[in-house]
C-alpha cells in the first residue's frame, strides 16, 4: 500500500514537472518559429519586390533609350534625307552597331505609306493608314506597340516617333527584336523555381516565360491584382503550389513585369533553422524527462527512507511504551501474586512443621501428606520464579547500563517461554559458556531481544522441534546464537526480515516489529544481529554484543 | 543460635499468624502486629532485636514511615524489609533509611532465619562496640551519664 502511494506521488510529481517544463518550451519554440518564419517571408517578399522594381527600371531604360535614339534621328534629319534608302541604311547600321536590338527601320509619310525601309522584310509601299497605331503616333508623337505578329508572322513590337516638318508630319518606325528585351527580363529568373516575364494588361505574354506558356499566349495571371506601381501577392499556380509574385508596371503602363518564385526555395534557411529547433526541443524534452524522473525518484526514495525511519522510531516508541505499561502492570500483578504465594509457602511450611509431630507421623497417610506438601512448595517456587522472571523482564524499560550476566538473561528468557515451548513439543537446549564476563549493558533490552528471537523460533517451528541456544566469547565480543529446525526463511525474504512491519506470520499473528526492534536495540549497543537460513533446514540468528567492562564500585 | 526477640509487622494476618507460630515452634521469641502504628506502640514499651517489616501496608503507615519511626524509638534494633517485589525501589530506599536488608516474598523460612541471624549478629556486634565504648568512657569519666547511641 505504501509503495503504491509513493508510486502515485512519483507519477504526479513527474507529470506536473513535465507539464510545467514543457509548456514554456513548446510556447517558446512555436513563437520563435513563427516569428522567424514571418521575418523570412517578409525578407523574401522584400527581395522579390526590389528585384521587380530594378528589372522594370532596366526594361524601361532599354525602351527609353530606343525611343530617344529614334527621336534624335527624326529630329536631326529631314524627310527627304530619310527616304533616301542608302542614307536610311547607313543610319540603321550606325544605330544597330551602337545600340543594337533594331530589326528594321522605316519611314512612313503623312498618309501612311511606307516610303523607305531597311530590314529583312519587304515592307516598302505598305500602307498603314488604317492601322490603329498610325493614328496614335500621329496624335501623340510616340508609339510603343504590344508584341504582335503583324505582316511578318513573327512576334515583334515596334517603336514609332513622329516628326513635324514644314507643316507635314512623317513617322520614323523601327522594329525591336523581342529576344533582346526577353534577355533583359530573363536576368531576373533566379534559382530553380524563379521566373520573370512581361505581360500586357490582358495577361498576354510579351516575352517567353521560363516554364509554361509561350509569347503571345494567354497567361493565367489576373493583372488587376497588381495595382499601383509595384505589388507582391502570393498565389497558387495551376499545380497547386504556392508562388510569390512581384509585379511592377513599366512606366509606359502597357506592360507588367512579373517575377515569381516559390517561397519555400527562398526560405530554405528557415527550414534548416526549424530542423535545428526541433532537434533542440526534442533533446530538451529528453533531458527534462530524464532529469525529472531521476530527481523525482531520488526525492521520493529519500522521502520513503525518512518515512521508514520515522515509522521505525514510532514503532520503537510504541514498543517501549507498551513495554513500560507491561512493566507497571507486571509489577502490580507480581505483588498481588507474591503475597498469596508467601502465605501458601508459610502455611505449607507450618503444615510441614506439624507433620513432624509424633501423632501425625504415625498416620498411615503421613508420606502422602509430606509428598503433597513438598509438591506444593515446589510449585510455589516455580510460580515465584515465573513472577520474578517476568518482573526482571518488564522492569526498567528505559535504557540504562547495569551489570548483566548474559547466561542468566538467557536462562530467565528460557524460563518464561519454556512452558509455551513444551506445550508445542519443542525442546529448548542451552549450551552456555562458563567463561562469559559480566558486562555493562541493558538487561531488559537484551532480554527483549532474546525473547523476540526465541518466540520467532518457536513460531517458526510450530510443533515438534528443537531450539539450540549457545553463548560463546569471541575476543572482545559475546556471541549468542539461537538455532531452530523450522522451515527456514526463503532467500528472497531474508533481506527484509529486519524491516519494520515485515512479517511472515499470518495476518494478526505478528506485528512485524519484533526483529526490527531487536535489530535497533543490538545496533545501539554497538553489536550486530545476523541471520543464516536455508529453506527446509532451519534458521540461526546470531547476536554479537561488545564486552563492555562494568564500572568499578 | 542465641535467643533473640523478633517483631513481625505485616497486614496479611494469614502470613503473620503462621510465621509467628513457625518461629515460636523453633523456640524463638516472636511477636506479630498487623500495622505500623501497632508496632510503634509496642516498641515504645518493649525492646526487640530484629524487626521484620512489610514494605507495603495499605490503609495505615507504610513500611518506610514505620521504619523511620522505629529508628527513632529503637535505633539499635535491626530491621529486615519484606517486599512482594513491586516495591523493590522502596526496599532499597528503606536500606538507605537504615534497614539491615530486604527479602523478597515468597521466602523460605530457612532464608528468613538466615537473614535474621545475620541481622542479630550485626546488632550484637554493634551492642558490643557500644558497650565497650561506654565502659571505656566510664573508666575515664566516672560521673558521666550515657545519652543515646
Amino acid at each position: 500500500m505504501y509503495s503504491l502511494l509513493y508510486k502515485n506521488l512519483q507519477r504526479k510529481i513527474i507529470i506536473i514537472t513535465l507539464v510545467v517544463s514543457f509548456a514554456p518550451l513548446i510556447i517558446l519554440a512555436v513563437t520563435m518559429y513563427y516569428q522567424f518564419a514571418k521575418t523570412c517571408k517578409d525578407k523574401t517578399e522584400e527581395q522579390i519586390l526590389y528585384r521587380a522594381i530594378a528589372q522594370a527600371e532596366s526594361v524601361d531604360m532599354f525602351l527609353k533609350e530606343r525611343i530617344a535614339i529614334l527621336s534624335s534621328i527624326a529630329d536631326t534629319h529631314g524627310f527627304n534625307e530619310m527616304v533616301d534608302e542608302d542614307n536610311l541604311s547607313h543610319i540603321f547600321n550606325v544605330i544597330n552597331s551602337r545600340a543594337g536590338a533594331f530589326v528594321d527601320l522605316g519611314v512612313i509619310d503623312t498618309v501612311g505609306v511606307h516610303r523607305a525601309y531597311v530590314g529583312p522584310y519587304n515592307l516598302k509601299g505598305l500602307n498603314y493608314y488604317d492601322q490603329p497605331w498610325f493614328a496614335e503616333v500621329m496624335s501623340k508623337g510616340v508609339f510603343l506597340s504590344h508584341v504582335y505578329m503583324g505582316f511578318r508572322k513573327l512576334p515583334h513590337f515596334i517603336i514609332a516617333v513622329r516628326r513635324n516638318e514644314n507643316r507635314k508630319s512623317w513617322i520614323l518606325r523601327a522594329t525591336i527584336d523581342p529576344e533582346v528585351l526577353e534577355g533583359i527580363v530573363q536576368q531576373a529568373q533566379i534559382g530553380r523555381t524563379g521566373d520573370a516575364y512581361l505581360v500586357n494588361k490582358d495577361g498576354i505574354y510579351q516575352t517567353n516565360p521560363r516554364f509554361k506558356g509561350l509569347i503571345l499566349s494567354q497567361s493565367d495571371l489576373d493583372t488587376s491584382l497588381f495595382g499601383g506601381r509595384v505589388t507582391v501577392v502570393e498565389l497558387e499556380n495551376n499545380q497547386g503550389r504556392k508562388l510569390l509574385y512581384a509585379g511592377s508596371w513599366l512606366k509606359s503602363n502597357k506592360w507588367l513585369l512579373i517575377i515569381n518564385q516559390e517561397p519555400a526555395e527562398q526560405m530554405a534557411s528557415l527550414f534548416a533553422v526549424r530542423n535545428v529547433q526541433i532537434t533542440i526541443v526534442v533533446f530538451g524534452f529528453l533531458v527534462i524527462i530524464m532529469t525529472t524522473i531521476f530527481t523525482t525518484h531520488l526525492a521520493v526514495s529519500r522521502l520513503q527512507e525518512s518515512e521508514a525511519t520515522m515509522q521505525e522510531l514510532n514503532a520503537q516508541l510504541v514498543q517501549s511504551d507498551k513495554m513500560a505499561a507491561i512493566g507497571k502492570m507486571a509489577a502490580g500483578v507480581a505483588h498481588e501474586i507474591n503475597n498469596p504465594l508467601n502465605v501458601i509457602l508459610q502455611k505449607t511450611g507450618w503444615m510441614e512443621d506439624l507433620l513432624e509431630e509424633e501423632d501425625i507421623k504415625e498416620s498411615k497417610n503421613f508420606e502422602e501428606f509430606q509428598t503433597s506438601v513438598q509438591k506444593i512448595e515446589e510449585h510455589v517456587e516455580r510460580a515465584r520464579k515465573v513472577v520474578h522472571n517476568m518482573l526482571g523482564f518488564a522492569r526498567k524499560m528505559e535504557p540504562h547500563l547495569e551489570d548483566v550476566d548474559i547466561n542468566d538473561t538467557i536462562n530467565q528468557t528460557v524460563t518464561i517461554l519454556e512452558n509455551y515451548a513444551r506445550t508445542n513439543n519443542i525442546e529448548i537446549q542451552t549450551d552456555l559458556s562458563g567463561k562469559l564476563p559480566i558486562i555493562a549493558s541493558d538487561q531488559a533490552k537484551l532480554q527483549q531481544v532474546f525473547l523476540n528471537l526465541l518466540t520467532n523460533a518457536i513460531d517458526a517451528i510450530g510443533k515438534d522441534g528443537l531450539i539450540e541456544i549457545k553463548s560463546r566469547r569471541l575476543d572482545s565480543r559475546i556471541c549468542i546464537s539461537i538455532k531452530d529446525d523450522g522451515p527456514g526463511i526463503p532467500a528472497e525474504k531474508q533481506k527484509n526480515v529486519f524491516d519494520p512491519f515485515f512479517t511472515t506470520k499470518e495476518v494478526g499473528q505478528g506485528t512485524g516489529l519484533g526483529l526490527s526492534v531487536s535489530y535497533n536495540i543490538i545496533e545501539k549497543m554497538g553489536g550486530t544481529i545476523r541471520l543464516k537460513s536455508q529453506a527446509g533446514k532451519g534458521t540461526t540468528f546470531t547476536v554479537e554484543v561488545p564486552v563492555v567492562a562494568p564500572e568499578r564500585k | 543460635m542465641d535467643r533473640f526477640k523478633i517483631l513481625v509487622v505485616d497486614d496479611e494476618t494469614d502470613f503473620l499468624e503462621t510465621i509467628v507460630a513457625r518461629l515460636k515452634k523453633r523456640k524463638l521469641d516472636a511477636t506479630g502486629v498487623v500495622s505500623g502504628e501497632a508496632a510503634i506502640e509496642l516498641l515504645k514499651n518493649e525492646l526487640f532485636d530484629v524487626i521484620l517489616l512489610d514494605v507495603k501496608m495499605p490503609g495505615g503507615m507504610d513500611g518506610i514511615e514505620t521504619l523511620r519511626e522505629i529508628k527513632k524509638i529503637q535505633p539499635l534494633a535491626e530491621v529486615v524489609m519484606l517486599t512482594g517485589h513491586a516495591s523493590l525501589e522502596t526496599s532499597i530506599e528503606g536500606m538507605k533509611q537504615g534497614a539491615f536488608d530486604y527479602l523478597l516474598k515468597p521466602m523460605k523460612l530457612e532464608n528468613l532465619l538466615e537473614k535474621m541471624t545475620e541481622a542479630f549478629e550485626n546488632k550484637a556486634r554493634h551492642d558490643k562496640k557500644i558497650r565497650n565504648a561506654v565502659i571505656k568512657d566510664l573508666k575515664h569519666k566516672p560521673d558521666s551519664t550515657i545519652k543515646g547511641k
